[in-house]
């Protein structure tokens, strides 16, 4: 066990990091949904971007998948631009909403994206069984439960094994189980080699993560380890660290005010 | 593009359909119901009417194809994009011309069934006079309904509802029909609403029926009138012109 955690960090100063944000910008509509971000994201870890509702979470997600017109920055994805055709199979990506077809079965739709993607037959089989659906194979996507939907949104994310796996809060809603049990996959995936970011705007699962981008009004307000995060702050879990930090920063306004 | 991702696509699209039990019949067996009330009203009681189901089905069975889809792709792949379907297809090695192809080529295998069911109906049961090869009769038909299918490809990208979607009908194609030469033969046409009509892509379509169906056996290729193929040819243009500017709605990155 020691051996092997040791070699992963050695591995992680060794391997560029996977993505690299510079002084992101995205307006959209008439907000800056991303305000001026940088941040970077490493292999072999789980991140975890946490922020509240609305404080530009998917908007950083699908600037880094290449879905989003950015306003200024750059984002580069193992060494590519974001988006770029070659990267187009090695990243896998959940949208927030599960984007699955609900008229075709749990199968039909892994074989489906399967062809797109050109891997083989099994894999759809292999990512069946990795999110637990296997039993509701040939099942029609709209008779199942919004649970079961978003795994197969999943699924259909894993085929291919990509490099880098984006998934836009992906427990959201689930039975605490069946959380614990993704939350598993993720780091089985990082082990694997593959970075993974995950999302959410639930602030407990930042103890399930290797690294934190804590995320608000479409700023980065810190990027860290949970317990570095912690000791910095002085705080005991990661809701007080994120308020202990946006207090930090309003005290001197009030001051110049 | 590759031919894997297209057929995937065309597939799965037809796959789709298969499951909807209740559109798959109403596409093959409305399109008949239609045809064959057109040959009640004018045909079957006694002296047929002037012209009468030989004038009229011809234009029907251009329309038909054309309007019903319209209708199931501008909703179909409107679906596919408010779904994040089509944003997560697009973030994979899929090309534009992926989609849209195996769109048209979907589509297209439905309209050939459903075409080959009208025409075979007006023709061997409905007695519908047809002095070309029936056969041209499928092929316009199909081309209609693949016209139907691009410009339904194009204007999904103006509709954020399938309500909206559904109202490019009177926007689009109602103003096609009353100026395709249905109601009033095109050269009687008021002079500007003539010229319109010249250059509506229903109207060629329109054209190419009839054609088939009176001038007849001409000296072209297959038997079929030089007029027809030309106009057939308009025809396959406008649903290239339509693939085209389809694709330009097909955007990876959206704001
Ligand atoms: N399609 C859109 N058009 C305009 N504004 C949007 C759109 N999507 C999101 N926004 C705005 O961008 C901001 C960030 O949204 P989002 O990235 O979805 O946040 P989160 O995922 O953290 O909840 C919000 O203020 C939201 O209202
Ligand atoms: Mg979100």
């Amino acid at each position: 066990m020691l051996t092997r955690g040791t070699v992963r960090v050695t591995i992680q100063h060794m391997v560029k990091n996977v993505v690299e944000v510079c002084d992101l910008v995205v307006r959209r509509g008439r907000v800056r949904a991303v305000d001026g971000l940088s941040c970077s994201i490493a292999p072999g870890v789980v991140t975890g971007l946490l922020g509240p509702s609305g404080c530009g979470k998917s908007t950083l997600i699908r600037a880094v998948v290449g879905v989003q017109v950015l306003t200024s920055g750059t984002v580069e994805v193992l060494g590519l631009p974001a988006g770029d055709r070659r990267l187009r199979h090695r990243v896998g990506y959940v949208t927030q909403a599960p984007s699955v077809y609900d008229d075709l079965t749990v199968a039909e739709n892994l074989r489906f994206f399967g062809r797109v993607l050109g891997v083989p037959a099994d894999e759809a089989e292999r990512c069946l069984e990795a999110v637990d659906l296997a039993a509701v194979r040939d099942r029609v996507v709209d008779r199942l439960s919004g649970g079961q939907r978003s795994r197969v949104s999943l699924a259909v994310a894993l085929l291919g094994s990509p490099e880098l796996l984006v998934l836009d809060e992906p427990t959201v809603g689930l039975d605490p189980v069946l959380r614990r049990d993704l939350w598993a996959m993720f780091h089985a995936l990082a082990d694997a080699g593959a970075a993974v970011l995950v999302s959410s705007h639930v602030m407990d699962e930042a103890q399930r993560c290797d690294r934190l981008l804590l995320m608000r009004d479409g700023r980065l307000l810190a990027s860290d380890t949970p317990g570095d995060l912690l000791a910095r702050t002085g705080t005991r879990d990661v809701e007080a660290a994120f308020l202990a930090i946006v207090e930090h920063a309003q005290e001197p306004k009030e001051v110049t005010a | 593009m590759s031919p894997r991702i297209t057929l995937a696509v065309a597939a799965r699209v037809l796959t789709q359909l298969r499951r909807d039990r209740r559109t798959l019949a109403m596409l093959l067996v409305l399109p008949c119901l239609v045809l064959a009330l057109l040959w009640w009203m004018f045909d079957a009681g006694g002296a047929p009417l002037a012209g009468g189901f030989d004038a009229l089905g011809p234009p029907l069975l251009a329309l038909i194809p054309f309007i019903v889809m319209f209708l199931v792709t501008s909703v179909t792949t409107l679906r596919e994009r408010s779904s994040g379907t089509l944003e997560r297809l697009l973030a994979m090695p899929t090309g534009k011309g992926d989609v849209l192809v195996g769109y048209a080529l979907a589509f297209g295998a439905v309209a050939t069934v459903q075409s080959a069911l009208a025409v075979l109906l007006c023709w061997a049961v409905l007695g519908l006079a047809v002095s070309g090869p029936v056969w041209m009769l499928v092929v316009v038909a199909v081309a209609d309904a693949v016209l139907g299918t691009a410009l339904g490809l194009f204007v999904s990208a103006f509709a954020r509802t399938e309500f909206q979607a559904v109202q490019f009908m009177p926007a689009l194609v109602i103003p096609q029909i009353l100026l395709c030469g249905l109601f009033l033969p095109r050269d009687a046409m008021p002079g500007v609403l003539g010229a319109i009509s010249d250059v509506l892509p229903l109207s060629f379509a329109v054209d190419a029926m009839s054609g088939v169906s009176t001038a007849g056996g001409g000296a072209g290729l297959g038997g079929v009138a030089g007029s027809v193929w030309g106009d057939l040819a308009v025809v396959v243009a406008f649903v290239l012109a339509g693939l085209l500017l389809g694709a330009a709605t097909l955007r990876r990155r959206t704001a």
